[in-house]
């Protein structure tokens, strides 16, 4: 294992992200907090509690969601992209770093981009609803799969785009969708009745009602079931990864 | 046995179906410097990429120092400096991580002293903390080879290394890759200054539409490609070359003013004494001398002109 070479490539990565600080922690917090003001304000006047929980708290563990698939997508796709864009990449793929190595550098510094963004979000989010944390093992363990596996995902993106439309097409038409499909702001236990089954087909339901779950104790599906699936999109984006890999796709000519 | 690479029968077709390399075989001595020359397009990029690992050769085999590109890939990497042909740089990274970054793809722990000192030796140490995007085009070529010697290769590939760089620095340059000769290192280049083949090369590969046209020493190819010209400006214009010349291979000017001697290199010392003894024996008079060599230009332009 080139350990040096993870390192530095998530070194790399890691400074890319305190260049751009405004960009990566200071946008998604500011946006963060507008939705806060406008779902837990708004329609939280309206709808009083979700399964017993305050409307502005029951959106948290969703919003914080919400922020960590979007900036990974982001962070992981850009990341990888961009040395192809620029042809720096020419650099690592000379080198003697393995497949697992550039993607433990590469999607672990957005991963981690994006755990720090999520603690981030909670803060915030904490100064406008109180927080119930009821299992915080849990809430780690999703936080970080989560990030893990949409930074996996993100890197998929970022070998496959060859523009930057490309690069914002999937989260634009895809992620943010089925993220607010998925039980962001809502359970899906209130939708009515086809809709809910339909939901029911959105990865995203999995990851927030699991990690929603951490929390307050509440979930729309069985956490089991929500921890399953996370793991089956971890499993599938590493499946892609290797693929991606070994076929040298889009990577090397 | 001293050959640090050794390619056989490498062949590279592009998804998009051209056909970049044709069965190359080639063996680089450890330590030599090598330059590879061909016109654009012929693959030499394409060659070098195989090598470094950022193209799939689509047939054959590449060993360096004895180990399979493909098998041993981590070890025969480690070996290898590359100096791409674009200049691809980041922009916002500071010329000192980016040294660093490259020195730890390699898997070597930091080392500022050998930094510092192959900085020092690109003219670069003064700019070690500024943003790569403020540095010239030049300076930007040179950071890209204090990357390539950040992990100290004992191979380097060096793509068009001075394409844009001023005359002074490309003789910079060329100490540089003599020193690192020196030090042992065994260096490929690519140039389409052929005076640059010609100042440093030990041997000479030329590439032409994918195919290894030639390989030899620089030397030899000179010896054997070379002639020279010693042209003689006359007095008295002659209406045709004198008996006492005749047997030397001989050009008089269509106004007669001028005689020229055509000669191998290799002749050089019996040659040229005697020809003068007997034109002047001839009692032939001459105003001026000059003489013309051959370069490895007009040797490589016969070699990859069409009709060839
Ligand atoms: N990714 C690619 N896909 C398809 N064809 C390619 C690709 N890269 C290079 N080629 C083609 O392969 C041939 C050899 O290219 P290469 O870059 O190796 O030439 P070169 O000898 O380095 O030329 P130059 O002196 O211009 O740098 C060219 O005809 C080029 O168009
Ligand atoms: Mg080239």
């Amino acid at each position: 294992m080139n350990l040096e070479a993870i390192r530095a490539i998530y070194k790399f990565e890691m400074a890319r992200a305190r260049r751009t600080v405004t960009q990566t922690i200071i946008s998604p917090v500011i946006s963060t907090s507008l939705y806060f003001v406008v779902f837990g304000a708004a329609i939280g006047s309206r709808i009083q509690s979700v399964g017993g929980v305050g409307y502005g708290s029951f959106i948290v563990p969703g919003l914080v969601m919400l922020s960590l698939l979007g900036q990974s997508i982001a962070n992981a796709s850009f990341g990888i992209y961009f040395p192809r864009f620029t042809g720096t990449i020419y650099e690592v793929l000379s080198a003697p770093v393995s497949s697992v190595e550039i993607v433990l550098g590469y999607a672990g510094a957005a991963a981690t981009k994006s755990v720090i963004l999520g603690v981030i979000i909670l803060i915030t989010a904490r100064l406008f609803v109180p927080l119930e944390l009821l299992h915080p093992l849990w809430m780690i363990a999703f936080l970080v799969l989560t990030a893990a596996t949409f930074s996996l995902v993100g890197f998929i993106i970022g070998i496959w785009a060859d523009g930057f439309e490309k690069l914002q097409i999937v989260p634009l038409l895809i992620v943010t969708p089925l993220t607010f499909l998925g039980g962001s702001f809502y359970s899906i236990n209130m939708l009515p009745h086809p809709w809910r089954t339909v939901a029911l087909f959105d990865p995203v339901v999995y990851l927030v009602s699991g990690f929603r779950w951490s929390f307050y104790g509440i979930a729309d599906v069985n956490v089991g079931v929500s921890l399953g699936m996370t793991a089956v999109f971890l499993a599938a984006s590493l499946a892609i990864v290797w693929w991606i890999f070994r076929t040298g796709y889009r990577l090397k000519t | 046995m001293d050959d640090i690479i050794e390619i056989t029968g490498v062949s590279k077709t592009y998804t998009s179906g051209f056909t970049a390399l044709k069965g190359i075989d080639l063996t680089i001595r450890r330590g030599e410097i090598f330059a590879l020359l061909g016109p654009n397009g012929a693959g030499k990029t394409t060659l070098i990429g195989i090598i470094c690992g950022i193209v799939r050769a689509s047939s054959g085999r590449v060993m360096v120092d004895g180990h399979d590109i493909v098998r041993d890939w981590r070890r025969a990497r480690s070996l290898i400096g590359l100096v791409p042909q674009e200049l691809t740089t980041d922009a916002f990274e500071s010329v000192w991580n980016t040294v660093s970054f490259t020195r730890g793809l390699f898997g070597l722990p930091a080392n500022p002293t050998h930094l510092e000192s192959v900085l020092r030796a690109l003219s670069l140490w003064d700019k070690r903390d500024s943003r790569i995007m403020t540095l010239s085009g030049g300076m930007k070529r040179r950071l890209l080879i204090a990357k390539a010697l950040a992990h100290e290769p004992r191979v380097l590939f060096l793509d068009e290394p001075t394409a844009g760089v001023d005359v002074d620095l490309r003789h910079d340059m060329w100490q540089l890759i003599s020193r690192l000769r020196a030090g042992g290192a065994t260096v490929i280049l690519t140039t389409h200054y052929i005076e640059e083949a010609e100042e440093m090369a030990d041997r000479v590969g030329v590439i032409n539409k994918g195919e290894l046209v030639l390989v030899r020493d620089k030397a030899d190819l000179m010896r054997e490609f070379g002639s020279k010209r010693l042209s003689l400006r006359l007095r008295r214009p002659l209406a045709r070359v004198p008996p006492a010349l005749e047997g030397w291979r001989l050009e008089l000017s269509g106004d007669g003013g001028e005689l020229t001697y055509i000669y191998d290199a290799r002749d050089v010392c019996e040659g040229v004494g005697d020809f003068l003894d007997r034109v002047r024996d001839a009692g032939i008079e001459f105003t001026d001398l000059g003489m013309t060599e051959s370069s490895l230009e007009d040797i490589f332009v016969s070699l990859v002109r069409p009709s060839k």
